[in-house]
């Protein structure tokens, strides 16, 4: 039995210890949002977090994960309404979608590192995460909105302190 | 005359065998009822198990290979240029295990490799070290291993030669290689840098894994003292001013890498070195943890060579965004991209924790590329290196000639080293050591 949180959920499977951790969140614990993309952690479509990093899934054996804290597009803020996904929304960044769970969950542990990122930081965290319809130009546009709505909320924050 | 020679030869002979054998030979202890837990105080066994942390006994006393085994019933395989050893039960089991021996038996197996029957241990029990713990410390540790619980189990048969031959010849092999003797401390250093060096050259026996070993298996002293070994197909890398990482081993960066399993500049503890900081050293008092950190940052020196840390830093951050940045064609690069990139890319002023920057760990710098190939293929769980978070494996994302391309392509981009050779056959090596792919697509 593999025990570890699920979005905050305590979760336990009784699984090989080599399942992919992407086949256990898909398969056993039926949250989809997280894709299948090319199955060699090349493309960047199943990252998730485990302990607040960015991951890829698909190469990760379950047993990786035991005891740890794993999170999902479906948990990376309980409204969907992190400041990426705001972004996402707000520019339209999705063409077809699939790769974007993905993008989002590589973008929030970039904005993690990097608060402030710089085009350099923005391709070096995110060159990894391929999206087949092109969508660069407003995965880019969509991270420094994020970065800069997180930048005045917490000078928004410092203001009502001061 | 010839007559003569030839006596005094013989002669010389006799004497010497006799030497050799009151030198061999020692007697058996008597059996004891297993002591009771009742007759060792709560204090004790506490401080028992603080030794036995440090001594990282539970490690190599507990099967491990194919299923785990009870805790310090033995039967842990180790696999030696001679064949294989698997270790003994010391667990109190009267008939298995230890249970009847005596302090006096266990005493004089630490610090001279005696059994208590009187027979030699092998040196894999690492007696070269054990032999410099104090009687107190070994009391202690007694205390505490003769109150865990017993288990009755056996250890699969060894492959080692001198398992099965008398073992009386391995008193030969002590003779010349094995020096008994408690830790004798050093007046010219103080209180903190004397616990670190009787912990570090004792029971923490840092040099059985970082100190080369000669052609019978002995660590290669004097001289080579901390110059890197191996282990379990790991490199285990110099803990000596030959350690090749561009920043130094500082005081600091030890600590935490004893403590916590991750380095804030090297990176995190991988292969057999993880468990020993997360099983061990995290379960120990800081003083003693901070005590070997002092030590070996004294060991190597870091004091007189840590002016170069900063430069070397910057340079790291440099090769970090290296061939990341804007469009690239060259196919080495990519790969790195694709694979390591979003995860291993760093910018100024430092490395994040959590981004373990590869310029500046061990594994690109070594002689060798079996750790980065280990790494590559097995990952870390979240309770190996830096705890919470896992490196996915790559042994089935990878084939051994993409893993070799990422070794060239780092070795060259991100060390000034010279080239790695014959790389896609060692992928394949390394390939060979993990024995059971960690991740497997087809459930």
């Amino acid at each position: 039995m593999i025990k570890f949180k699920l979005n905050g959920r305590d979760v336990s499977l009784d699984v090989p210890e080599d399942t992919p951790l992407l086949w256990a969140i898909r398969d056993d614990l039926g949250l989809t949002g997280t894709k299948f993309g090319c199955g060699v952690g090349q493309c960047g479509a199943c990252t998730v977090h485990v302990g607040g990093r960015a991951t890829r899934s698909c190469i990760t054996p379950v047993s990786a994960v035991e005891g740890a804290d794993v999170v999902t597009i479906e948990g990376l803020d309980p409204n969907g309404e992190h400041v990426l996904q705001v972004a996402w929304r707000d520019i339209q960044v999705p063409q077809c979608g699939y790769c974007q769970s993905g993008q989002i969950m590589q973008a929030a542990s970039l904005l993690k590192d990097y608060p402030d990122p710089t085009d350099e930081d923005i391709d070096g965290v995110m060159g990894g995460s391929l999206c087949r319809c092109m969508t660069y130009i407003r995965i880019r546009k969509a991270i420094k909105q994020a970065a800069a709505a997180m930048k005045s909320a917490e000078n928004g924050g410092e203001h009502s302190h001061g | 005359m010839i007559k003569r020679i030839l006596g005094v030869g013989v002669g010389a002979g006799i004497l010497g065998g006799l030497g050799f054998l009151w030198y061999a030979w020692y007697p058996a202890l008597p059996k004891i009822d297993p002591p009771k837990a009742s007759q060792f105080s709560a204090e004790k066994i506490e401080r028992g198990r603080i030794v036995a942390a440090e001594s990282y006994c539970v490690e190599c006393h507990t099967r491990q290979d194919g299923h785990a085994g009870p805790t310090l019933a033995g039967d842990y395989k180790m696999v030696s240029p001679f064949g294989a050893i698997y270790s003994s039960n010391i667990t109190p089991d009267p008939e298995t295990g230890i249970g009847n021996w005596s302090e006096d038996a266990f005493r004089r197996a630490l610090q001279l490799g005696v059994s208590r029957d009187g027979s030699h241990l092998l040196p894999a029990f690492v007696y070269d070290h054990f032999t410099k713990m104090s009687d107190a410390d070994i009391s202690d540790l007694y205390a505490w291993i003769m109150t865990r619980p017993a288990v009755h189990m056996t250890h699969r048969q060894n492959d080692f030669p001198l398992s099965v031959t008398p073992r009386i010849g391995l008193a030969g092999w002590k003779l010349l290689y094995f020096t008994p003797g408690r830790y004798k401390p050093d007046p010219k250093h103080d209180a903190e840098w004397n616990r670190g060096a009787y912990l570090a050259e004792g029971a923490a026996h840092c040099g059985a894994c970082h100190t080369p070993r000669g052609l019978l298996g002995a660590e290669k002293l004097p001289g080579y003292a901390y110059d890197g070994g191996a282990v379990d197909g790991w490199t285990a890398p110099p803990l000596n001013e030959k350690n090749p990482t561009p920043v130094v081993w500082t005081e600091n960066e030890l600590y935490q890498y004893l403590r916590n399993g991750v380095a804030p500049l090297h990176g995190p503890a991988g292969g057999p070195m993880s468990p020993v900081a997360h099983d061990f050293l995290a379960t120990v008092p800081e003083s003693d943890v901070h005590a070997i950190a002092h030590y070996f940052a004294s060991v190597d020196h870091a004091d007189e060579r840590v002016a170069g840390d900063a430069a070397a830093i910057k340079q790291a951050m440099e090769d970090s965004k290296r061939d990341l940045i804007g469009f690239n064609t060259d196919p080495d690069a990519r790969l790195y991209q694709g694979a390591c990139a979003a995860c291993h890319y760093n910018a100024a002023p430092a490395p994040v924790l959590g981004r373990p920057e590869l310029a500046l760990n061990s594994a690109l710098w070594l002689d060798e590329p079996t750790d980065l190939y280990l790494i590559m293929m097995r990952g870390l769980s979240n309770k190996e290196g830096q705890t919470g978070v896992a490196m996915p494996s790559f042994y089935n994302a990878l084939s051994d000639h993409d893993m070799a391309r990422i070794a060239a392509y780092l070795r060259r981009t991100r060390t000034n080293m010279p080239p790695w050779t014959d790389l896609d056959r060692k992928a394949a090596e390394a390939r060979k050591l993990v024995e059971e792919p960690p991740v497997n697509s087809s459930h």
